[in-house]
């Protein structure tokens, strides 16, 4: 009888090629996305050394950073961004790889169009040359992001030399309140292990809370397990995941979906398997979240108050914690409700698909942005923006006051033309508030769909729960 | 990539912990096609003021540490993004050795690759190298990776360790993707064994 093993050991050790005596790993790899920020250099490493892409067909790639939310039909304004997405698709051509261009309505941001596709499959291994590749973990398959000298290697073997992550297993229990969202769990995570919390571990997020969600909040939650140190989350597929992936225009069908399902219902955590580090939270206790400072870990409920340095835990907590009030023009103590904001920013690979703009749309629903504000919605995808026209969420969104545009990572990372000016303070719904991410000097407020959605209204950071009935 | 065996040089002083991708080199520097011509916008947020001049309380701006090789930084370094082009402006500005009692997974893995030697060091053995290198000019350290040790300016010698493969390859300056071609028949392998049991992929 084998030992008792965690889903991560299992996807491992089915993606052995080799193993070294010194304990370095060669593992296989089934699913590659790239995007045009982080691939240029491997394909030209490719080109100067004479090699291919190994396997093309398991290889996709999508512009995203770059690409204009706004009309599309003149192309790319910025001269390099425009050179970035047009390198792209050059470099499909060369290789054989599929690109879905900005004109195709497959665009999209690359880890909303995974999923969407079925191209992300449960068990897999999945990789990406950025850092919210773990979004694909919510379907049991081992996905994290790497830097571009491993996209070359991974475009010219199909393999990543790798040593095994520790496991770490975190059960959020119960059910979650009203109000309170899968954003507002993985925010809760987030200040729970710290930002460094998860490194060199793989996280299993399991227990009631998590089994409840979505395919979509589930993505949510493993994509931003980067944000708390770990290169990858995982959930253990089941019923829900099987529904999402079938009949997606890249998932097994026939007789295979049968057989794959059989597999996948394999690919769960044995009963005593050993957790290197466990971890266990109460839903009921979980409100809606919101960051004040400039790391993720930086995170208060929405109805608390600005913290104070002198309460840090040491000096360089503390000298941390200084500077980001400073930066994000804050004092300590101060009510985050009385927090007012100039923009809103909807949208991102973590919370830009359609389950997302739902719930955005529903608290914006015959209300109107606050006119100091400006407020944005961006779809993760063409095909997420379909589906809300379809459901009327575009006239929603517009008859309150928000622009709507076309699909990309936009003012998440703003690499295109949707950025912060200096002192500006934004809701935003992406996953990163560090210091000028969202344009130079530019403040973030990480906040969920809906808090976002409230916050536009009253142009303050407001607890969505006052808009529920 | 270029071998590292022993650095000598200006050890630099970043008491900041969680220093971001973000902060290490901004968005702005991501639409460049190469790898090289990053390390002047290194640190760029904190190095320059609004209107491109030097600021010039910032570490890499000060006389002493202009030509600095190795950085010394708080806990967490390198978290956030997994965009190469942090160790690689890092490396263009002549880095080649950054030494913080924790490094963020992808970050740390970056390096290696590119000729960078991280090293992970005690909280309180990373204090007294911070307080070596806040010396200035004296601040002159010799990193040896083939007795894996730190000789620091006062004669003091620390003790590291590193992953005996990666070592190996960065002694060696050894292509990954050259030593993996090699094991091509396992690939093979590998694949034929997978697309019979498992066709989907």
């Amino acid at each position: 009888m084998t030992a008792p093993r965690t889903l991560f050991d299992k996807i491992w050790e089915s993606h052995l090629v080799d193993r070294q005596d010194d304990g370095t790993c060669l593992i296989y790899i089934d699913r590659h996305l790239v995007h045009e920020v982080t691939s240029p250099q491997a394909f030209e490493g490719l080109a100067l050394s004479g090699r291919k892409v190994h396997r093309p067909m398991q290889t996709l790639a999508v512009a995203d950073h770059n690409v204009p939310t706004t009309d599309r039909s003149q192309g790319i304004a910025d001269p390099e961004s425009r050179t970035q997405v047009d390198t792209l698709e050059a470099n499909g051509k060369a290789f054989g790889v599929r690109v879905f261009g900005m004109s195709d309505e497959r665009q999209g941001i690359v880890h909303i169009v995974g999923p969407e596709q079925g191209f992300t499959l449960p068990g897999m291994t999945i990789v990406c040359g950025d850092s919210h590749t773990s979004t694909h973990g919510a379907f049991g398959s081992l996905a994290f992001g790497i830097g571009t000298s491993e996209v070359e290697h991974v475009l010219a073997t199909q393999t990543l030399v790798q040593a095994p992550a520790k496991n770490m297993r975190i059960r959020v229990e119960g059910k979650l309140p009203k109000g309170a969202t899968a954003k507002d769990i993985v925010l809760k995570i987030i200040a729970t292990i710290g930002t460094a919390g998860g490194t060199g571990y793989v996280i299993e997020y399991a227990g009631e809370a998590i089994r409840n969600l979505s395919m979509e909040g589930r993505m949510t939650i493993c994509n931003m397990s980067i944000e708390g140190g770990a290169r990858a989350g995982l959930i253990a597929p089941d019923e829900t995941t099987f529904a999402y992936v079938k009949g997606r225009p890249m998932a097994p069908q026939g007789a295979d979906w049968g057989k794959a399902v059989a597999y996948w219902k394999t690919l769960v955590t044995d009963e005593g398997a050993r957790f290197d580090r466990e971890i266990v939270i109460d839903a009921a206790e979980i409100v809606p979240q919101v960051t004040w400072g400039t790391s993720p870990e930086d995170v208060v409920p929405i109805t608390g108050a600005v913290p104070n340095p002198e309460d840090a835990a040491d000096e360089a907590k503390a000298n941390a914690m200084r500077r980001s009030l400073e930066y994000m023009g804050l004092t300590a103590g101060q009510k985050i409700e009385e927090v007012k904001i100039d923009r809103v920013f909807i949208g991102s690979c973590t919370n830009g698909r359609i389950e997302d703009l739902r719930a955005a749309a529903s608290v914006a629903k015959g209300r109107k942005v606050d006119p100091t504000v400006k407020a944005m919605v961006v779809p993760g995808s063409g095909l997420v923006k379909r589906q809300a026209e379809a459901e009327g969420l575009d006239a929603i969104f517009r008859e309150a006051g928000f622009e709507w545009r076309e699909p990309g990572c936009s003012m998440c990372l703003a690499m295109n033309a949707d950025k912060l000016e200096p002192g500006e303070r934004c809701a935003s719904t992406s996953n990163r508030n560090f210091e000028g991410r969202q344009g130079r000097g530019g403040r973030t407020h990480l906040v969920s769909p809906e808090i976002a959605a409230a916050s536009a209204i009253t142009g303050y950071l407001t607890d969505v729960r006052k808009f529920l009935a | 990539m270029d071998k590292f065996e022993v650095l000598t040089g200006v050890a630099a002083p970043l008491p900041m912990i969680n220093v971001d991708t973000d902060m290490i080199i901004p968005k702005q520097f991501l639409k460049t096609i190469k790898r090289t011509g990053l390390g002047k916008s290194l640190f760029f947020e904190m190095r320059y003021d609004d209107a491109g001049n030097e600021n010039p309380a910032f570490v890499l701006n000060k006389p002493a540490y202009r030509n600095a090789k190795i950085l010394v930084a708080g806990a967490n370094f390198g978290c956030g993004s997994s965009r190469e082009h942090a160790p690689w402006s890092i490396l263009d500005f002549g880095i080649r050795c950054v030494i913080a009692p924790s490094f963020a997974d992808i970050f740390y893995n970056n390096c290696f690759k590119n000729g960078i030697l991280p090293i992970r060091l005690p909280q309180e053995i990373c204090d007294k190298l911070m307080k070596a290198a806040e010396n200035g000019a004296n601040a002159t350290f010799t990193v040896d990776l083939r007795a894996e040790e730190i000789h620091m300016p006062d004669g003091e010698t620390v003790k590291f360790s590193t992953d005996e493969f990666r070592r190996h390859c960065l002694l060696n300056g050894l292509d990954d993707i050259g030593l993996t071609l090699v094991k091509k028949p396992k690939i093979d392998t590998y694949e034929a064994a997978r697309k019979a049991d498992q066709p989907w992929v």
